[in-house]
């Protein structure tokens, strides 16, 4: 089935015709570059959204179970911050669907039928989840106690769903398939075939983890700084107990995820998995080149530790197995290698780490029934969060740039989906300044929010354990 | 099938242009409300009111564009990629007015407030009249099929874009009052209520003189719009939306807000709906047909179920929302936004645990 796909796609390769009749300025990096500046700071706040609405939740239920308020002050605490987050990932999200208008009209115009009934479902998704997160925020101490616990419920529902959807139509743009190309135009396009490729499966699964421990080891940072700093009463150890458990239970899984997700590649993109590994020849037992540059003359890594046959054996389980190189494709179809590669094992590196790191925290917790003590290990977690930023980051790196140079693997190059308008350079520095003044903002508001002491935020009257009456 | 994606569309348009434009309204308002003391009251009340519900009403935008680029792919990139200008300003704006509206309610000190509240009002004005002017551009035909095949400028720089603009944001501001009038009677703030109802009946009376003012400005400029507008559904729409203004100016000089609410909501959907019966058969005006700019059967039919589908769980959420809203559950403190820093801007409280 893959092989078959593949097959097609090549083929359909020579032919497939913009649609809107082309683009005359092929190379506009600046394209290229504000997609890929929009989706770098979209993606790391909705990592919050993925992840923070069932954190707090967590935190609610401890608080409806022994009524103490430290955990309502925290959970509250949380939903606010959750809430501004929300902001900004609401009009994030918006400024990378007008910029698929913008930047990639053609991209659109010939297949937007195709993977957009995704689209359709995520916004559905956000609606649910912009109603929701509104009555829970503004529904604390207003409604009963149960329904506002449930009103979080479907926040978390749809978070999973959103990343679901705009998935879909990542996966689909590495794996297409759902239509055929006929004299150059896309024809019988079948959106539910296009929706469930079978790429999807590992990208949510790891995307949705990858929110797990980005925003799962930010905010434990953020309590293990205070734990340094001597702030350890329950409101503060709550915060880094939770935050971390999630994190930390999210990391190891997602080692054998990413396993899942190279064997995937390697079969329905061995291209990109050849400039993951700078493979340049099709070879059978291939060795696995830890760190080095790929010397883009010679098709050598040069300076890197060769581990023989680990290559074959990750993406096949199976030593001798042949795995595919850059030589089966001609240069001008070849992902640029080094920024793929580095950007991989960046990836890998820090996933090692960040799931060493949480088994270290569940056997102290399993053994001790308590958190570590030593000063290196809220050192480690205070580092975790960016490097998981990081991780992620370099991860969609490999994963979009190894596409390159196609925007629908095989089907249609990048260049052929860019916008005419002119312009981009502007556009791109307006957006660059204005990405900028959001991120200080957001800084400042988040320390704002975070300045007031945590009792505010629960009435005097609950402080000695009293319930607020309705 | 391209029907009910067509009636999809407009449902989003219509519900983003009451909503939305509620919200772009009640910056302008924010904008106009004077000196930090003097808007002070008017401001809070604008803050109490739109924050539980901006983002919700913002997502309307979102599910027109995502249905727009499945169910008409080609008109999509056309429109995306000739009207580039005012739709990346309008992007900008929406950047700006979401990030400024959530800090405002943050802000420690009347300076800060200040700052961020005008960058709040302002982008709230460009914002419609950007997006008004790009769907001038659309209305008048001066988008044509291609990449970027119309022309960069004239496309959203002409007379129907300005008319368009212009109305957008005045009929947002009229909204936002009777709406706001609404609100404040609600939250038991009778000088509040003075204010917007005079509001509320001033824009009233400006938007529907702009409105009569502008048919003379499309004759001239898009005769076809013209025709369609006073010919026929275009015309009776046309008269729907004057009678519902008509409605609204006199429910709310009866101090009836409840049903005023409702009547200029009809005022500005009747519009709406009139646009589309103005340029029937064409989705871009004397270049593609809805036929021609429907996707295939397929997707129209996988577009039409999903949305279907999610309508089951997105309607009751929604009446859910303005319930508890229209209830008052999820009101929030009214609080005079300069006042908010009288008492306690020495701030820095020493921190304390909350859990002892
Ligand atoms: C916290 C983040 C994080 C961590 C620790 C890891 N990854 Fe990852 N990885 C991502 C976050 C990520 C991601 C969310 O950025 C990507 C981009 C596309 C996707 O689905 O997930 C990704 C993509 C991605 C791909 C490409 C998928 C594709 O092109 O379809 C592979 C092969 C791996 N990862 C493999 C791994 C391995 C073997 C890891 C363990 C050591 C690992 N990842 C840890
Ligand atoms: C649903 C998810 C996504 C979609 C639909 C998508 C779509 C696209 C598109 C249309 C391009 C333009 C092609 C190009 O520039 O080469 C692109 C490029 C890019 N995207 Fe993605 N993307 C998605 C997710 C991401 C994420 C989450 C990231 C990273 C945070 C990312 C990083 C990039 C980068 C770095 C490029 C530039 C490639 C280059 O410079 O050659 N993408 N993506
Ligand atoms: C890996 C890729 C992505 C993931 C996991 C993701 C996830 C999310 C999540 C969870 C939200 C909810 C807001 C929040 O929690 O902060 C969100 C918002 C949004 N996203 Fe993304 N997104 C991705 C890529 C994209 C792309 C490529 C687009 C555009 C084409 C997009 C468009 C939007 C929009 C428009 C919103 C705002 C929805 C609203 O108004 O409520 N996202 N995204």
């Amino acid at each position: 089935m893959p092989g078959m796909s593949a097959l097609d796609a090549v083929l359909a390769a020579q032919s497939v015709v913009e649609t809107l009749g082309g683009g005359s300025q092929p190379d506009r990096v600046e394209a290229r570059q504000m997609q890929a500046l929009s989706l770098g700071v979209h993606i790391p706040i909705v990592c919050f959204g993925i992840a923070f609405p069932a954190m707090i939740l967590f935190v609610e239920g401890l608080y409806l179970r022994t009524g103490d308020p430290a955990y309502k002050a925290l959970a509250k605490r949380w939903s606010k911050v959750a809430l501004v987050l929300f902001a900004v990932g609401v009009v994030t999200g918006t400024i990378l669907s007008f910029e698929f208008g913008l930047l990639w009209p053609e991209f659109m115009a010939s297949f937007g039928e195709v993977f957009g009934v995704a689209f359709g479902l995520e916004g559905i998704s956000f609606f649910v989840e912009a109603i929701f997160i509104a009555i829970y925020v503004y529904g604390w101490d207003r409604l009963p106690r149960r329904t506002h616990f449930l009103a979080g419920v479907p926040i978390v529902i749809s978070g999973f769903t959103g990343t679901f959807f705009v998935l879909s139509v990542n996966s689909w743009m590495n794996n297409p398939q759902g239509f055929d190309v006929v004299d150059g135009q896309v024809t019988d396009p079948r959106p539910w075939e296009a929706m469930f490729n079978p790429n999807l499966w590992h990208e949510v699964v790891h995307m949705y983890l990858a929110g797990y421990i980005v925003a799962g080891f930010i905010v434990a940072g953020i309590y293990a700084y205070a734990h340094l700093k001597g702030r350890r009463d329950k409101y503060h150890r709550t915060g880094l107990v939770v935050a971390l458990s999630f994190a930390a239970l999210a990391a190891p899984v997602q080692v054998i995820v990413g396993d899942w997700a190279g064997r995937q590649v390697g079969k329905t993109q061995p291209v990109k998995l050849a400039a993951f590994e700078g493979l340049t020849k099709t070879q059978k037992s291939a060795p696995f080149t830890l760190g080095g540059l790929y010397d883009e003359k010679t098709g050598e890594v040069e300076y890197g530790i060769e581990i023989p046959w680990l290559l074959s054996l990750l993406s096949e389980h199976n030593p001798t197995a042949e795995v595919t190189g850059l030589d089966s494709v001609r240069p001008e179809d070849r992902p640029p290698v080094n920024i793929v590669r580095i950007a991989f094992q960046t990836m890998i590196a820090i996933g090692t780490g960040l799931a060493l790191l949480g088994f270290i925290f569940f056997l102290t917790w399993l053994r001790k029934r308590r958190l570590p003590r030593t000063r290196v290990f809220y050192l480690a977690v205070m580092a975790a969060g960016p490097a998981a930023f990081v991780a992620m980051i370099s991860g969609w790196i490999a994963t979009e740039v190894g596409r390159q140079p196609w925007i629908v693997y095989n089907v249609m190059r990048t260049e052929q989906a860019v916008t005419n308008a002119d312009g981009l350079e502007v556009g791109y520095a307006v957006l660059v300044a204005v990405y900028v003044a959001l991120a200080v903002a957001v800084v400042w508001l988040l320390r704002r929010l975070t300045a007031a002491p945590p009792h505010t935020e629960v009435s005097q009257a609950e402080l000695p354990r009293t319930k607020v009456a309705h | 099938m391209a029907e009910i994606c067509l009636a999809f569309v407009m449902l989003g348009v219509t519900a983003y242009a009451i909503f939305g434009g509620a919200d772009f309204g009640a910056g302008f308002w924010d904008l106009t409300a004077g000196t930090a003391e003097g808007g002070g009251r008017l401001r809070g009340m604008i803050q109490r009111s739109m924050a539980p519900v901006w983002e919700a009403n913002h997502v309307w935008l979102i599910f027109v564009l995502v249905i727009v680029w499945t169910a008409f792919p080609v008109a999509f990139g056309s429109i995306f990629s000739t009207l580039s200008i005012p739709l990346f300003v309008a992007a900008i704006g929406i950047i700006f007015r979401g990030a400024a509206f959530a800090l405002r309610g943050q802000a420690g000190t009347i300076r800060e407030a200040k700052v961020l509240g005008g960058l709040f009002a302002l982008s709230s004005v460009l914002i419609p009249l950007f997006f008004g002017a790009a769907a001038g551009g659309i209305a008048s035909g001066r988008v044509e099929v291609g990449n970027a095949a119309g022309d960069p400028i004239t496309s959203w720089v002409n007379p129907t874009s300005a008319l368009i603009g212009v109305l957008a944001v005045v009929t947002g501001a009229h909204v936002a009052a009777v709406y706001l009038a609404g609100d404040s009677v609600r939250a038991g703030v009778p000088d509040m209520v003075q204010a917007f109802r005079r509001r509320a009946l001033g824009s009233g009376v400006i938007a529907g003189l702009v409105a009569l003012g502008g048919l003379a400005v499309v004759r001239s400029d898009a005769p076809d719009l013209f025709d369609g507008l006073t010919s026929g559904a275009g015309l009776a729409a046309v008269i729907a939306s004057g009678l519902g203004g008509a409605a609204t100016l006199a429910l709310v000089f009866a101090g009836r807000y409840g049903l005023a609410r409702v009547s200029a909501g009809v005022a500005v959907g009747a519009i709406c709906l009139g646009w589309v019966f103005a340029q029937d058969p064409y989705f871009l005006p004397g270049e593609l047909t809805l036929d021609q700019a429907a996707a295939s059967d397929a997707s129209l039919t996988a577009l039409v179920f999903a949305v279907g589908v999610g309508m089951i769980i997105l309607i009751p959420s929604l009446w859910y929302l303005y319930r508890l809203v229209l209830k008052g559950e999820l009101d929030q403190e009214f609080e005079p936004l300069d006042q908010r820093f009288r008492p306690q801007s020495a701030g820095g409280q020493p921190p304390a645990g909350a859990g002892q």
